[in-house]
């Protein structure tokens, strides 16, 4: 580790200006903070965050349809377990499962299909949430239901995928992104071509990095580089883990069952295409068909969650950072889960002043 | 959440497979990894083999993973 960020020190002496760095995935977030990365930054490179964290970037009225759907007696839902604290416009899923709605925790959508199989006499719903690394568990679950004739597993489309929301990143003025730390499952899934427009349209840096602090040391290492260089291209120091075309069976997988939609994100509002909603094939399998009445979202009161996830303040910048909002009553889902900037900030960085700003 | 954990490749046939790390034995589904053998190391994501990592970087990942095993324990 020291031997890089010496590299590191002395590749950034040469930057003319100060550089900014996003990352844009949980783990990485996670991984920054627990190593106190930020603090170790030469002075001429600044890392900051992105929207990496796919609890936290769902918006209000994803969770409001849900406890919706979760209310009709037939219905029961399944849910990876870091959505079940996730603020509503109401009450979380966790709440909701207290006070008798029926919400299950799976590890795999596979789990959720075979709670479908042995109930048929409900309708067995997944909260499809999560990036492109998640999408294939999803598209897998669905075959399966729609080889084996599983008619009662449906799906709650909220699935995003990057590339359109990095455009919105690279365009905002507030921002000024030089590179980006890229996001190394997703990339196992689609290849780092996927992120060559970064380079080609925006002549912004990318590279792949693993999860380790000394992998990520080493995707700033090669980014700082570029900069140096006045380059702009799409690297990877992920090893022979990322190609630069990934897993292609996996793609065709999902692209059968899903295609590009609008999503709404917290803190960006709606991004064209940056979601994967279900074919219209699929309408007897989407949870979004089913008629409920959903309250007028709410975020909460004083939450600065989606200026965090667009990376324009860093956590200690929102008023209820440390003062009402921390990981045991979390009040916004940056808080909520582990991997949300808010928490990681807050276990590992909370007394740095000055951090990262 | 995008989090995957590399584990062992112990059974396999064409979709359907055993993988194993730290003696916990999870069943996984390898649709995705027609090449992965047994004795493989693969990246386990959601109850799903995503890719096939080599030895090196398994072991480096599952240091990451037992530092942070607390506050990761929700993901």
């Amino acid at each position: 580790m020291a031997g890089i960020l010496d590299q590191l020190r002395e590749a950034a002496e040469k930057l003319e200006r100060r550089v900014t760095l996003m990352e844009v995935c949980g783990t990485h977030t996670h991984s920054v903070a627990g190593a106190g990365l930020r603090r170790l930054m030469p002075q001429k490179v600044r890392l900051i965050s992105g929207p990496g964290c796919p609890v936290c970037v769902t918006p209000v009225d994803y969770l409001d349809r849900a406890l919706a759907l979760a209310a009709i007696p037939e219905n029961l839902i399944c849910t990876f377990g870091d959505l079940m604290r996730v603020p509503s416009s109401t009450v979380s899923l966790e709440h909701a499962r207290a006070e008798g709605a029926r919400v299950e925790v799976v590890y795999s959508p596979r789990d959720a299909l075979d709670i479908a199989r042995a109930r048929p006499d409900q309708k067995v719903i997944f909260l499809s949430v999560g990036f492109e690394t998640t999408v294939p568990t999803i598209a897998g679950a669905l075959a399966e239901a729609e080889a084996d004739g599983v008619p009662n597993f449906l799906i709650l489309p909220g699935n995003k995928t990057m590339p359109q929301v990095m455009r919105v990143l690279v365009d905002d003025p507030e921002l000024d992104v030089d590179g980006f730390l890229l996001p190394g499952h997703v990339s196992v899934i689609t290849g780092w071509k996927l992120f060559q427009f970064l380079a080609d349209d925006f002549n912004v840096s990318g590279v792949v990095a693993g999860f380790l602090p000394t992998d990520v040391a080493q995707g700033v290492l090669a980014l700082v580089r570029q900069a140096v260089e006045g380059k702009a291209e799409i690297g990877n120091v992920y090893g022979r883990v990322v190609t630069a075309e990934g897993n292609t069976r996996a793609r065709e997988l999902v692209d059968r069952f899903f295609q590009p939609s609008d999503e709404v994100w917290r803190g960006f509002g709606t991004v064209p295409g940056s979601g994967l909603g279900l074919r219209p094939e699929y309408d007897h399998r989407n949870a979004a068909l089913i008629e409920v009445t959903v309250p007028p979202p709410a975020e909460p009161v004083g939450c600065r969650c989606g200026d965090v996830l667009r990376g324009v303040i860093d956590p200690p910048e929102c008023p209820l950072f440390d003062s009402g909002c921390d990981p045991d009553t979390p009040i916004g889902a940056c808080m909520v889960s582990s991997e949300g900037t808010c928490a990681a900030w807050y276990r590992h960085e909370r007394w740095a002043e000055g951090a990262g700003s | 959440m995008c989090l995957a954990i590399p584990m062992v490749l112990v059974e396999r046939n064409e979709f359907e497979g055993v993988a194993e790390i730290d003696g916990v034995q999870r069943r996984i589904s390898v649709m995705y990894v027609p090449e992965a053998e047994i004795g493989d190391f693969v990246l386990v994501h959601a109850g799903y083999a995503i890719g096939q990592v080599d030895a090196d970087e398994a072991a480096k990942t599952l240091e990451l993973l037992r530092e942070y095993s607390d506050s990761m324990a929700e993901l």
